[in-house]
């Protein structure tokens, strides 16, 4: 018998003495990643993608999602489909670009043609086969079990009996509306993906996105950076809340002094930069009232969906997604979300916002890929130094962003998933 | 004006590898005008797209690359503390064009970085704008063009390329 099947709990906790640890195996061991593949990735709703990124009839990308190839694409109806890509004839990956546009998707290993939503238009020696060969919806591409949106977010599962999306979601969805109400049009992905990896347990990083605890000393240097820069900061101090959201789903809402290019002014914008956010501003007002409007402009959001999506609404807006290729290992990508019918100035703005905080060449993400492999290292410790502590904020009323809520509502969920038992 | 050998152009940019390997990046900075960017985009971007309207890894204008100096030369820029280990390597260095003055340069490289008993190798191409004067040259532009499919297995580009 393994260490895991002895264990029935990662977590150790005792609300009256403030007590809740995680045990550092399931950063190590290579049967809970097994467990989370069936019990997590086979069972959840996993992000695949944004509408946006298929813009016109025929536009497609692939993406690996939960251990699977996916193709996702716009058919000639104007229609999303998420699909198996492999070919249903002897099994090879059907469309092998990352992403293009297509009128059709020829399999080249014996030259099978599918269409844009996966059905069998023509295979070489089609006298061959039974006259109702291509009837039969086993002869066309597979599509993935279920395939959801919500607010152009697109999610698939493949457990067929999986509760729908928007109960999945629950109040998730509120913030999602609030992150994509700053655009009047929609929001879009902007062009280029940043592909990455950590030498790091796939779970580091989900802690890490909802972390407002280590910013001070992990991010000094980029902090400092603030201050260097003339007129980098507005006179905003960090404060906020940190709010369990159920199923697993997390989100910190907080004032930051950074600029927000929706729409919290920083002196370094200049007088362009104070009237196009003053416009937006008023936007937002007339639309929502000021309440809303306040929220929208001036608060950050870094909200997390289980698994492993995370979508932050802070100096720029990120969506970012990664996956576990070994225990230590894990494989991110991450792009950039802006308000379609954002100006040129906005744009510029938002996307020079972006790098300097966020992704592996900014001032502070790739001190968080080297805290997070530091941490995999010091798990190397695991069988003596067993625990990890997220009691931070334990019994306050209301956590603040920088408690550690919304690790221990991921890691009660996660619980949930890999034993099958309430934490 | 003069024609340039492309042996001087080599010269420069080996100079500036040793810079770079020998952690000396305040002196490299000198090298950079006053209104110099240095850019590493994704990989699944066009050659030249524009940091303006896309997803870059990296897009410094001069105050930001000197930001970035001033980050990798401190103890608490903790992805290169203690610094890494790196080998520049720069070869097919060909003179694309004069630009009035500017030439057009670029490179291949190689790039080892070392640290905590693990090697990454980053490999592409340096677009650069060098501007001549005084013997030697100024950059105007460095654009470091990642041959990689994104940035598995380094994970960050912590270091200048």
């Amino acid at each position: 018998m393994n260490a895991f099947q002895r264990m029935n709990t990662a977590l150790m906790i005792d609300e009256s003495k403030k007590i809740f640890k995680v045990s550092r195996q399931a950063f190590v061991d290579p049967d809970i990643l097994e467990a989370e593949r069936r019990q997590i990735f086979d069972k959840c709703w996993l992000y695949l993608g944004h509408s946006s990124e298929l813009a016109k009839p025929g536009d497609f990308v692939t993406r690996q999602v939960g251990g699977r190839n996916i193709l996702f694409a716009r058919d000639g109806k104007g229609n999303l489909k998420a699909m198996l890509n492999t070919c249903p004839h002897r099994g090879a990956q059907v469309c092998r670009e990352k992403h293009g546009s297509a009128k059709s998707f020829q399999c080249f290993y014996h030259g099978w043609v599918f269409g844009l939503d996966g059905t069998l238009r023509s295979q070489p020696g089609e006298t061959s086969y039974a006259a109702d060969f291509k009837e039969r919806s086993t002869s066309n591409m597979q599509q993935v079990p279920r395939f959801e949106s919500y607010r152009d977010f697109n999610f698939i599962c493949f457990d067929n009996g999986v509760e729908s999306l928007s109960d999945y979601l629950g109040p998730v969805r509120e913030y999602l509306d609030v992150i994509c109400d700053q655009a009047e049009t929609g929001m879009t992905i902007v062009g280029g993906t940043q592909e990455y990896s950590m030498r790091a347990n796939w779970k580091l990083l989900t802690e890490n996105s909802i972390d407002g605890y280590h910013a001070l000393t992990t991010h000094a240097t980029y902090l400092d950076y603030l201050k260097s820069a003339t007129g980098a900061l507005a006179q905003v101090a960090f404060e906020g809340s940190a709010r369990d959201l159920g199923k697993g789903h997390a989100v910190l809402e907080y004032r930051a002094p950074w600029g927000r290019p929706v729409a919290q002014w920083i002196p370094s914008w200049g007088e362009e930069g104070k009237r196009e956010l003053s416009r937006l501003y008023d936007g937002l007002l007339e639309r929502f009232g000021k309440q809303r409007a306040d929220r929208i402009a001036t608060f950050n959001r870094n909200l997390f969906i289980f698994p492993n999506l995370v979508i932050n609404d802070i100096m720029a807006v990120t969506v970012r997604t990664y996956y576990p290729a070994a225990p230590d290992f894990m494989n991110i990508s991450a792009w950039a979300l802006a308000p379609r019918e954002e100006t040129e100035w906005a744009r510029k703005y938002r996307l020079f916002n972006f790098l300097e905080f966020l992704g592996p060449g900014g001032f502070a993400t790739p001190d968080d890929v080297e805290a997070l492999e530091q941490c995999q290292r010091g798990f190397r410790n695991s069988a003596e130094a067993q625990w990890n502590d997220i009691s931070k904020g334990m019994g306050k009323e209301n956590p603040s962003y920088d408690d550690e809520l919304q690790m221990r509502a991921f890691w009660s969920n996660w619980n949930e998933h890999v034993f099958r038992v309430p934490a | 004006m003069q024609a340039i050998a492309r042996t001087e152009v080599e010269d420069f940019l080996f100079a500036e590898a040793e810079l770079l390997d020998e952690w000396r990046l305040p002196e490299w900075l000198e090298l950079f005008t006053d209104d110099a960017i240095y850019y590493v985009p994704a990989t699944d971007l066009a050659v030249d797209a524009s940091p303006e309207n896309n997803l870059f890894y990296v897009a410094d204008d001069r105050f930001r690359l000197s930001e970035r100096v001033k980050r990798l030369m401190k103890r608490t820029a903790h992805a290169e503390f203690p610094h890494s280990r790196t080998r520049h390597l720069v070869s097919n260095v060909r003179i694309r064009k004069q630009i009035g003055d500017d030439l057009e340069v670029s490179s291949a490289f190689i790039t080892y970085r070392t640290k905590d008993g693990v090697t990454d190798t980053y490999f592409g191409s340096n677009r650069y704008r060098l501007v001549p004067g005084a013997g030697t040259f100024r950059i105007k532009e460095k654009r470091c063009l990642l041959d990689s499919e994104g940035l598995r297995a380094q994970g960050r580009v912590s270091i200048i390329l």
